[in-house]
């Protein structure tokens, strides 16, 4: 609609064709400009994080804007999480030790547990995880409270503006001009601009992705219903369960299928349903895989096990260590190694499967689905294609497990960038960023544009999507600022002195 | 914190020069020990720097070991069990009388509370503590400089 209302303060079509924009230009569309050195775009977890370290370096609010159409940073985590069957009781992937509310990970989640529930438990299975116990993990409800608290503490309302970025364009002279769309009615003209030095972006998954055989199913049959994603609503698929006994389909093999089929089965156990799973695994693991006795990973029945989406060490050790130094062919070849589907190995989880089996109502099978129809009786019938030959699975409901992976392009900042701003693909399709996270080939003058996140999957450092990994561009984000005199580096004394008003629940002190 | 080979080696001398060096300095005096109390002193430093010269081997092997994992990391609980097999050839050298400085070895009830006590404090420091001056150590595998 861009085009339709143009009235002044809407992107004229010559701004819209000009990769760098001039301040006369932008004044001259009737668009609004405020100033911020820093800008950053999305507003969730990834813009938090280095809101926070920003802070804590000792950054004033009025040099900070968070533009974002979420009110709190943990909003589209907790709805994500929340559907995905992850309610606020309910334990997440990451270990102890990932606090986005607190930039040192000290004390972990397992040490506030443990004080506020007056209880050894945490402390105990930490120390004997993964050996004797599971990776122990924060529940939900604990991170967001965590969040809330720091979001306070650092003033982060202060430095949010709300409303939808349309797409950020280098600035002659230096900088950038991020164009913002308020919400409707709250502004007087439809965009306004933030001209900054520096730009972030965190705007985490391009969108949903449906599998090519379920979405042609969708469009087809208009049936939005019986087959669904599980990062949509979908709770009634559990309600019509509990009504009769049905099938299900759930597709995938990562941590959110593992999610989905333990509901499945809890509330089989705990209403008596009748409940018959069937779950396809595209690649069907039966044991320890890798290419070489020191790069096995675990895996059976389907699944590749490992406790969190990448082995330990890309956090801080040695595969950290060594992904920073590939590039191309040698970068993409690593990242199949050691990503791919995965899930961890709970305990919970194990018995459930089993007893699944065991009882003849969990069917895991290897395949994949060429075509989704509808049978006479209502039910779905999946045409299957696999290892073993060909087959047909009739279901009530199909519940696609396997992802937000859709193209960087689907976003509109995104696809702006690659084709006005320099920016360009990394071996996996996703934004190029540096070491240091800014995105390659977009500097302008002295300013510069940084990405964290999902966008930047595939880069020098394969975490990106985490709490932990989001903490880690932060701090690299920091201190490269500070290296550009932005701002000041945290070192030991400051650090200490901002951990002890962290413990305390003081605020941050701003740096003259 | 996920260690990398230098990192450990980084860590581990930083943390008995400082943490281990604390540990000793509170503990001599009551430690079950004879003679002047510079002479205990020293034999308790001598340790704690065998401890990590020796160290130096022994996250060598710890290196190669963690390479038979998947994930490349280190649970928090072997950085704490290692400390058995460490204080045990230690315990031997010095009964066979190898260590240099050192005549002899102290008692075995000194020794086991000495070492015993600065490695829980250094696995102790390392695993939380550490974190809060220096920000970026866990990330870059242990290493400080
Ligand atoms: C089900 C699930 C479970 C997970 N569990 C874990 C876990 O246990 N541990 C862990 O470390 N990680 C986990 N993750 C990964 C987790 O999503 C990330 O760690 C984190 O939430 C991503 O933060 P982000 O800032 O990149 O994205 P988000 O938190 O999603 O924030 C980005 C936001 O930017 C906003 N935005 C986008 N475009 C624009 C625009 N043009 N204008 C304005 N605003 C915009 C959107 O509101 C978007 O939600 C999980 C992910 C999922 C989906």
């Amino acid at each position: 609609m861009a085009h339709a209302s143009h009235g002044p303060g809407e992107l004229t079509g010559e701004l819209l064709a000009a990769p760098i924009w001039s301040d006369d230009l932008v004044e001259a569309a009737g668009i609004p400009v405020s100033d911020a050195p820093f800008v950053t775009v999305g507003g969730g977890i990834g813009s938090f994080v280095l809101v926070d370290y920003l802070r804590i370096a000792g950054v004033p609010t009025g040099q900070i804007r968070v533009l974002s159409n979420l009110d709190h940073p943990w909003e589209t985590y907790e709805y994500l999480t929340r559907v995905s069957q992850i309610p606020r009781p309910e334990r997440i992937r990451s270990d102890s030790a990932s606090r986005p509310d607190n930039i040192w990970g000290f004390p972990s989640y397992a040490v506030s547990e443990a004080w506020q529930s007056r209880t050894l438990r945490p402390l105990i299975q930490v120390f004997g995880e993964p050996i004797f116990s599971d990776y122990w993990t924060p529940r939900a409800g604990a991170v967001f409270a965590g969040l809330e608290r720091e979001s306070r503490r650092i003033n982060y309302p202060d430095m949010l503006v709300k409303g939808v970025v349309r797409l950020v364009r280098r600035r002659q002279g230096g900088g950038y001009f991020t164009i913002l769309t308020p919400p409707e009615g709250s502004t007087a003209t439809r965009r306004m601009a933030y001209r900054s030095r520096f730009v972030h972006l965190a705007v985490g998954y391009p969108g949903l992705r449906f599998l090519p055989d379920l979405r042609a199913f969708r469009e087809t049959y208009q049936d939005f219903s019986h087959v669904v994603n599980a990062y949509e609503p979908h709770e009634h698929v559990y309600e019509f369960l509990k009504t009769r006994p049905g099938t299900v389909v759930v597709r995938g093999g990562g941590i959110v299928a593992s999610r989905v089929l333990q509901r499945l089965m809890d509330d089989r156990e705990r209403y008596g349903l009748g409940t018959e799973i069937v779950q396809i695994f595209r690649t069907f693991v039966t044991g320890a895989h890798g290419p070489h006795p020191w790069a096995r990973r675990k895996g059976g029945d389907g699944w590749a096990y490992q406790g969190f989406n990448y082995p330990k060490s890309v956090w801080g050790g040695q595969l950290k260590a060594r992904m920073r130094r590939l590039d191309g062919e040698a970068r993409a070849q690593s990242y199949a190694e050691m990503g791919g589907t995965n899930t961890p190995w709970r305990r919970r989880w194990q018995q459930q499967m089993r007893a699944g089996r065991r009882g003849g109502w969990y069917h895991p099978v290897q395949g994949v689905v060429t075509r989704v129809e509808p049978r006479a009786d209502g039910m779905l019938v999946s045409q299957l294609t696999g290892d073993t030959g060909d087959r047909e699975i009739a279901a009530h409901y199909i519940i696609d497990c396997t992802g937000l992976e859709a193209d960087i392009t689907e976003h509109r900042v995104l696809a702006d960038l690659l084709a006005h701003g320099g920016a360009g693909r990394n071996p996996l399709g996703r934004l190029e960023v540096e070491r240091h996270f800014e995105i390659k080939g977009t500097a302008s003058g002295n300013g510069a544009l940084y990405a964290s996140g999902a966008t930047t999957l595939g880069g020098y450092f394969p975490g990106v999507d985490t709490f932990l990994g989001l903490q880690i561009a932060a701090q690299e984000i920091a201190d490269d600022l500070a290296r550009r005199s932005w701002c000041r580096r945290i070192g030991p004394v400051r650090s200490t002195a901002q951990w002890v008003r962290w413990m305390r629940g003081r605020g941050v002190e701003d740096e003259g | 914190m996920v260690p990398i080979l230098f990192g450990r080696i980084q860590t581990r001398i930083v943390l008995l020069a400082v943490v281990g060096s604390a540990v000793t300095a509170l503990l001599v005096p009551v430690l079950p020990l004879a003679g002047p109390l510079a002479e205990r002193y020293r034999g308790a430093f001598l340790v704690l720097a065998a401890v990590g010269v020796l160290g130096i081997g022994w996250e060598g092997l710890y290196h190669l070991l963690m390479q038979f994992r998947w994930e490349k990391d280190w649970p928090t609980l072997f950085g704490l069990l290692t400390v058995v097999p460490e204080a045990a050839l230690l315990w031997v050298l010095l009964d066979r009388d190898v260590v240099p400085g050192l005549a002899g070895r102290p008692p075995l009830a000194a020794y086991l509370l000495h070492v015993g006590l600065v490695w829980l404090a250094v696995w102790l420091v390392a695993n939380g503590p550490m974190r809060v001056p220096l920000l970026r150590w866990r990330f870059r595998g242990g290493r400080l400089i």
